[in-house]
């Protein structure tokens, strides 16, 4: 799939958002999703989506990350020496990282503790790299900034709907709301209602494997739905 | 193109900045993350006694914590032989007097005849005391820890709080999040009828003797293992302080 690049018309106002800024926001949710078309970031995607609440921060947090430095790379995208632009540009990402990382430990010390390990992973999220590298090297910092989002939103929205699949069919529960499940804590309690006695909840949904099935049939129906993404080399 | 001088400008500069707004940073959280895992420790010690608190701990905030702990937990530290260690001593080997604010994981790598033990003390409105001691191991992916709440017997357990650094949610993550299994250790015993030392452990497929076993989990047999460890393991460290205060 080739990289989409709008080219840059003439300047209207610096933080205009028409049908071009528009298309950075909505390209990379459908029809340019980093997951699941350019299938970057599959590593985190396995790892963090066990539970909703877990991959909704993680989404967030990718999507600050992407923001802010394709933001910043933009605005140093003319000063950056080209032999050093990739240490360059992973000092940012690092930087960007490390606040986040301690501004959530501040904010949610609960999470993470939980998260703690691949929050400094999104530094090797292969997202970042090629966004800063494909559009923010050279593009104005503002649709940069939108780029980014974008790609973070693109990269959450999957994240989240995987990780809906593996909570409900694994544990019977959503955002840590339990509704199905053999107890009278959960919503829908299949000791009584004789009709859903067939349920268990099914292990295999929790371990990474079943996350990498779930992206499959999720470009498997992508992909059938919109024949263009299909690679007929 | 840049020469090199200014491509080494630039990078010293950047990296200087960025070293700047990171320590400022973390100096300006620090308060807060220090309070924030403070908190979480509390919470973890105190969820050991949950039945007998009367309340939910996981609605309080941050505040009503640090004072149900300042006012119900008397907190000591011992060493392996059941001695207690002094408050000055402590603030020499570890830099804090308050046992909950020590860095457990680093004390348990220690060899054994250095390591100290922490006991916190819950006393209940009614005047009951509970001993609750720490317990710390490895699970599948990582460490697990749990506090073990003993009646003033010295033998029941009262109550208890698993936690883990990265178990599988659904399977290993069950120690901390299902109440139905780790429930199953509250009313058991570490010393059987005769008064030596057995803990509780956790078996597959069915409880045979029930005072000192579980069920396990299944698909976490692993994790379940960790915790049978750590059972009895962790708690042995604590024999000799409990033999000395059993009699009296």
């Amino acid at each position: 799939m080739a990289e989409v690049q709008i080219p840059v018309k003439s300047e209207s106002s610096v933080f205009s958002f028409g049908k071009t800024e528009k298309r950075l926001i909505t390209d990379p949710i459908s029809d340019n999703n980093p997951i699941t078309v350019q299938v970057l970031g599959v590593c985190s995607a396995l790892a963090v989506t066990t539970l909703v609440s877990k991959a909704l921060v993680m989404g967030i947090a990718v999507m600050l990350v992407t923001a802010f430095s394709n933001f910043f790379t933009s605005l140093l995208r003319e000063y950056i020496p080209k032999s050093v632009r990739m240490i360059v540009q992973l000092v940012i990402i690092a930087f960007l990282v490390t606040v986040v990382e301690l501004i959530l430990k501040a904010v949610n010390y609960p999470i993470w503790k939980e998260l703690s390990v691949f929050i400094g992973l999104i530094i090797t999220n292969c997202i970042l790299m090629g966004r800063l590298e494909a559009y923010a090297m050279a593009n104005k910092p503002w649709r940069s900034f939108l780029d980014g989002i974008g790609n973070g939103l693109g990269y959450g929205v999957i994240l989240v709907i995987i990780a809906a699949i593996r909570e409900l069919a694994g544990k019977g529960s959503l955002m840590d709301y339990k509704i199905i499940g053999p107890t009278s804590e959960y919503v829908l309690n299949t000791m009584e209602i004789s009709w859903l006695s067939w349920y268990a909840p099914n292990n295999l949904a929790i371990l990474s494997p079943a996350a990498m099935f779930i992206i499959a049939i999720i470009i498997w129906v992508q992909r059938s739905r919109n024949p263009k993404l299909v690679d007929i080399s | 193109m840049f020469s090199t001088s200014y491509i080494i400008k630039f990078t010293l500069v950047m990296t200087v900045i960025v070293a700047l707004v990171l320590s400022l940073l973390v100096s300006g959280l620090k308060e807060v993350h220090t309070e924030n895992e403070s908190v979480y420790n509390k919470k973890g010690i105190l969820s050991a006694v949950s039945a007998q608190l009367g309340k939910d701990i996981n609605a309080m905030d941050n505040k009503e914590v640090q004072e149900l702990f300042s006012t119900s937990i008397d907190q000591k530290v011992i060493n392996l032989k059941g001695e207690e260690i002094s408050a000055e001593d402590l603030k020499a080997k570890t830099g804090t007097s308050e046992a909950v604010d020590i860095d457990w994981s680093k004390e348990i790598k220690k060899p054994e005849n250095e390591r100290l033990l922490p006991i916190f003390t819950y006393k209940s409105k009614d005047n009951k005391e509970y001993n609750i001691l720490y317990v710390r191991g490895k699970g599948l992916w990582d460490e697990i820890w749990g506090y073990i709440a003993f009646e003033s017997d010295w033998n029941t357990i009262a109550g208890q709080a698993f936690d883990h650094k990265g178990e599988t949610p659904g399977l290993g993550a069950e120690i901390k999040d299902n109440k139905a299994w780790y429930g199953q250790f509250t009313g058991r015993k570490i010393y059987s009828s005769d008064g030596t030392f057995t803990s509780v452990s956790v078996v597959k497929g069915g409880v045979k003797i029930p005072d000192h076993q579980v069920d396990g989990i299944s698909g976490a047999t692993i994790t379940a293992k960790g915790v049978d460890e750590m059972m009895k393991r962790g708690l042995k460290y604590y024999e000799s302080y409990i033999q000395k205060n059993k009699k009296s």
